[in-house]
């Protein structure tokens, strides 16, 4: 009898196996997400830092895992997609070394000071331990170098250590270039992808409008060899490129997503600090109002005397005042004006202020002022007291004059002029009817991710937890830096992709829930 | 060697899960077999626990029950909409019970009971997309409960006494969705006490008729389990003096341990057979809120508002021959939980328990008891509705599934 309760109990045992939960339609094997007429088993993605995960000012470890090809590839997952791997760094502190020798900057984080303010500081917690010097083996699904322009997708010898130090090639592709005179393109056809995105143009833009317009717009010169760093591509030279890295990687059947280019006023970097930040309540601005605006009087009689009143400087006592910028669009006076301010002021002084406000004036609604300017701006400027103590000037007078944005016009890398932006909103345009024209020919899918950055900045895009705007630090879509997404701004462009390819390819995927990807990390180990 | 042996016998009696909320209904062999009734049921010392009003018309003199389940449950989560999906870490859950009762005179009989009628340990993945809600949660509670049974006629009898309970929680959660350190390790609070003790009671009433036929009555008082001055201990926040610092400080809680109240009949049909059905009312209104208070000014506010539930109960027993008895039955378990408060914590939604199990008796006296119980639970969409980011409410929605199996094992002796 015994023996047979035995029995019994191993029937129970049994059973045991039997009772393991099973939903009625697994979300692994129902067939809920299909990949339509698309094939994710080999995706690669080709871009800048916006694809290789790059937030903060720095290229770091969570950051990447929180890349939108990270998070899309995982999607992807339950609908045939392979492994995706990407070439992560050694650490979250981010920078870069070469050779031991630091080369890009940590990241920041928002640190909150003494008077309990919080602003984004350069994290200084650990030291960083990426050294370029180490390539990395092996084939890596995400291609996306921070920093990357269009043509340099199609570059050989882009991601060569030896020509890092001299700016001509790419400190993050050095890491896992195949060779070294290999490029991103070569690297991607060579994996025989089934499934690309392609996101490319923004550095084609936005280092002009970063370094406040400080480069040359190159529209009609189609020779990269010719450009520097901060220049806008010639459009012509855009499209060109963007034909052959689409008909290289489609050549082979591999179908894809395409992405449009944001406008620079959707972005935080350009959006933040206000043209007319000066406040009177300011106590260490507010008392010398009246002071600057008796100076500045004998300079506006001058502006009117020369036919400039538009350019008069005026501070006022009740509202925010603009800043003083230079504006290098407008018609250099220096030498009329020191003529002008010499019975005034003397010979020396009067050549002092007609180099310094040959180009001045306030700044307007049209103007941008980008992010850094904020810690430059009401700042004393010690290059410029420097150098006119050079000039003879006593340090009192010096200082007086070297007020950036009050005495001293706020220099050209802190203003991108509405003549400035311009210039990168047709380069943009040309672009983005390049990037629509290729996905049409192409039969790809187009993520128009402009049109939802221009939302994030105007109205916010709603979540399960509020909404993401692109307000900064607060509004949850851009990391400190101002440029880059957080990883809730990669989960919304995600999604985006995501209905793209469904569109266009038939697929069914899930979607990301950006209430779970964070924003912007606090830390007070810093400099 | 020993040491190993310890710590097995530690994991092995966490005191788990089942039944709706954190009630685990599983306390006596004989009693499970037959749908865990028993209120009404006059058979042995299991009765301290179910009715111990019936005590005094038990047969012998001394009387004692002990026994252990193992449970094996797993719950299964997913969300088509992101495509997540989870599964607990299977854990083996042991309830244990040992009754005793003491035949003083015709007229009373005297009974100590040990047995753990609530619990829950629950461990999904860490991190899981749940996480903000509960990484995993271990919740004991040990009753310990002397009774005295008198007869007041030979159709009568009342019963009761005092319950001695001591619990213990172990909780760990992810502080938000979406806050790490630096590394990106997600920030999470674990609460850990043990040792809240507290006083409870109940009272029972048998009524017999006839030989035949017994009605069952009792009520097992509410219990607040007050953690005072538990450890709490943050971690992975970020360096900042806008988070909350890492290390230890103090939590309290409260956590209620809602009455019950049972009534029963039980129908003796020949020499062979036994039927019996209970009916069992939970007091789980109680339960509002799981409220988190921190030594470090933090606190937590878990909405829960239960609602009171009902268990309905059936069992039979046949005796096959001198030696052996088959027991089986089958209750319906209604959950407290109401639609918006499903929390993962506890993810129980209504559901069906088919029970079994025989008895053979190796001699005159001891007996040994088996029984298993399979609760099927139906997959249910649900969701928790009262998380909230920036005083917005985000819910936590999705599909679950859950299956428990507890085999279990006993002795019964009579003198």
């Amino acid at each position: 009898m015994i023996k047979n309760t035995i029995k019994y109990f191993a029937i129970l045992a049994l059973g045991l196996v039997a009772c393991e939960p099973e939903f009625d339609n697994p979300i692994e094997e129902s067939g809920i997400y299909a990949s339509g007429e698309a094939d994710f088993s080999t995706y690669v993605a080709l871009g800048n830092s916006l694809t290789a995960g790059y937030a903060d000012g720095a290229l770091y470890i969570t950051g990447q895992e929180n890349s939108y090809p990270n998070l899309l590839a995982q999607q992807f997952q339950l609908a045939g997609g392979g492994d995706f791997t990407q070439p992560l760094v050694e650490d979250n502190t981010g920078g870069l070394l070469l050779g031991g020798n630091q080369i890009t900057p940590n990241r920041f984080v928002l640190a909150i000071d003494e008077n309990g303010n919080p602003g984004p500081a350069r994290y200084a917690g650990a030291a960083p331990t990426t050294d370029i010097a180490n390539r990395l083996t092996g084939s890596f699904n995400n291609l996306g170098a921070p920093g990357a322009k269009s043509f340099h997708l199609v570059t050989e010898g882009y991601g060569n250590t030896a020509n890092v130090p001299i700016g001509l090639a790419n400190p993050y592709y050095a890491r896992f270039a195949s060779a070294d005179n290999a490029s991103i393109l070569g690297d991607a056809v060579a994996q025989s992808p089934t499934f690309f995105s392609l996101w490319i143009g923004n550095n084609d833009i936005l280092s002009y409008a970063t370094s406040g317009g400080v480069g040359v717009d190159q529209t009609g010169n189609p020779d990269p060899s010719t450009y520097g760093g901060n220049d806008i591509t010639d459009p012509g030279l855009f499209d060109n490129v963007y034909r052959t890295m689409v008909g290289t990687l489609v050549a082979s059947g591999s179908k894809g997503v395409v992405l449009s280019l944001p406008d620079v006023t959707s972005i935080p970097y350009f959006t933040t600090v206000p043209f007319a930040p000066l406040s009177p309540l300011n106590p260490d601005f507010g008392p010398q109002i009246p002071t600057l605006n008796a100076t500045y009087a004998g300079l506006n009689q001058a502006f009117a005397f020369l036919g400039v009143p538009e350019r008069s400087i005026q501070f006022s006592t009740t509202a925010a005042s603009a800043v003083v910028i230079k504006d290098e669009s407008l018609t250099d006076i220096s030498a009329q004006l020191t003529q002008v301010l010499t019975p005034t002021f003397g010979a020396e002084l009067a050549a002092i202020y007609g180099a310094q406000y040959g180009q001045a004036r306030q700044a307007n609604a049209n103007d941008l002022l980008v992010l850094p300017s904020s810690s430059a701006i009401a700042q004393l400027n010690t290059d410029r007291l420097t150098e006119l103590v050079s000039f003879g000037l006593t340090q009192e007078q010096a200082g007086q004059l070297s007020v950036n944005g009050i005495t001293f016009p706020l220099e050209d890398q802190y203003v991108l002029t509405a003549a400035e932006q311009a210039l990168i909103s047709a380069a943009r345009t040309s672009y983005n009817a390049s990037i629509r024209a290729v996905a049409e020919e192409n039969g790809l899918a187009f993520y128009d991710a402009a049109a939802d950055l221009a939302i994030l900045a105007n109205t916010g895009i709603p979540f399960d937890g509020g909404v993401v705007t692109s307000d900064f630090v607060t509004g949850g879509g851009f990391s400190l830096d101002g440029v880059h997404p957080t990883p809730r701004g990669h989960a919304i462009v995600t999604n985006g992709i995501i209905e793209a390819i469904e569109n266009t390819y038939g697929a069914s995927l899930p979607s990301v829930n950006p209430g779970d990807y964070g924003t912007i990390t606090l830390s007070n180990e810093v400099n | 060697m020993k040491k190993l042996l310890l710590l097995v016998v530690l994991v092995l009696a966490s005191y788990t899960t089942f039944a709706g909320g954190y009630r685990v209904g599983v306390q006596g062999q004989r009693a499970i077999a037959m749908g865990h009734t028993g209120v009404a049921v006059v058979d042995n010392a299991e009765l301290v626990f179910f009715n111990p009003a019936g005590l005094v018309y038990l047969e012998n003199k001394l009387n004692v029950s002990a026994g252990a389940s193992g449970i094996f449950t797993d719950v299964i989560y997913q969300n088509e909409e992101f495509g997540t999906s989870f599964q607990t870490d299977s854990s083996v859950g042991t309830p244990l019970n040992l009754y005793g009762s003491y035949q003083v005179n015709d007229w009373m009989a005297v009974g100590l009971g040990v047995y753990t009628p609530y619990g829950s340990e629950v461990s999904w993945p860490t991190d899981w997309s749940g996480s903000h809600l509960v990484n995993n949660i271990d919740l004991a509670a040990i009753f310990v409960q002397p009774v005295v049974s008198f007869k007041i006629s030979d159709h009568f009898s009342i019963g009761g006494g005092p319950i001695y309970v001591t619990g213990s929680v172990n909780f760990n959660r992810n502080a938000n969705r979406t806050t790490t350190d630096l590394e990106g390790n997600r920030a999470n609070i674990t609460v850990d006490d043990s040792g809240v003790t507290n006083w409870g009671w109940s009272v029972g009433a048998m009524f017999s008729p006839t030989d035949n036929f017994r009605v069952g009555f009792n009520y097992r008082s509410e219990i607040i389990l007050e953690a005072e001055g538990g450890e709490a201990t943050f971690a992975n926040f970020p360096n900042s003096p806008a988070a909350p610092a890492n290390g230890t400080t103090t939590f309290s809680a409260e956590l209620p341990l809602p009455a019950e109240l049972t009534i029963g009949v039980s129908y003796q049909y020949g020499e062979k057979w036994t039927f019996a059905f209970d009916y069992n009312r939970q007091f789980w209104d109680v339960y509002e809120s799981l409220d988190l208070q921190f030594g470090n000014g933090a606190t937590s506010i878990n909405p829960r508002n239960y609602k009171n539930s009902s268990v309905y109960r059936f069992g039979a027993e046949y005796k096959a021959t001198d030696k052996i008895s088959l027991r089986a039955g089958y209750y319906r378990d209604e959950s407290p939980v109401q639609p918006g408060y499903f929390a993962p914590e506890t993810p129980r939604n209504d559901s069906d328990g088919f029970t079994g199990g025989l008895s053979f008796a190796i001699n005159s006296k001891l007996a040994i008891d088996a029984s298993f119980f399979y609760l099927r639970f139906e997959e249910v969409n649900a969701s928790y509705d009262y998380y909230e980011e920036n005083g917005q409410q985000v819910p936590f929605e999705g599909t679950y599934k859950s299956s428990a199996f507890a085999p279990g094992l006993g002795l019964t002796y009579k003198l």
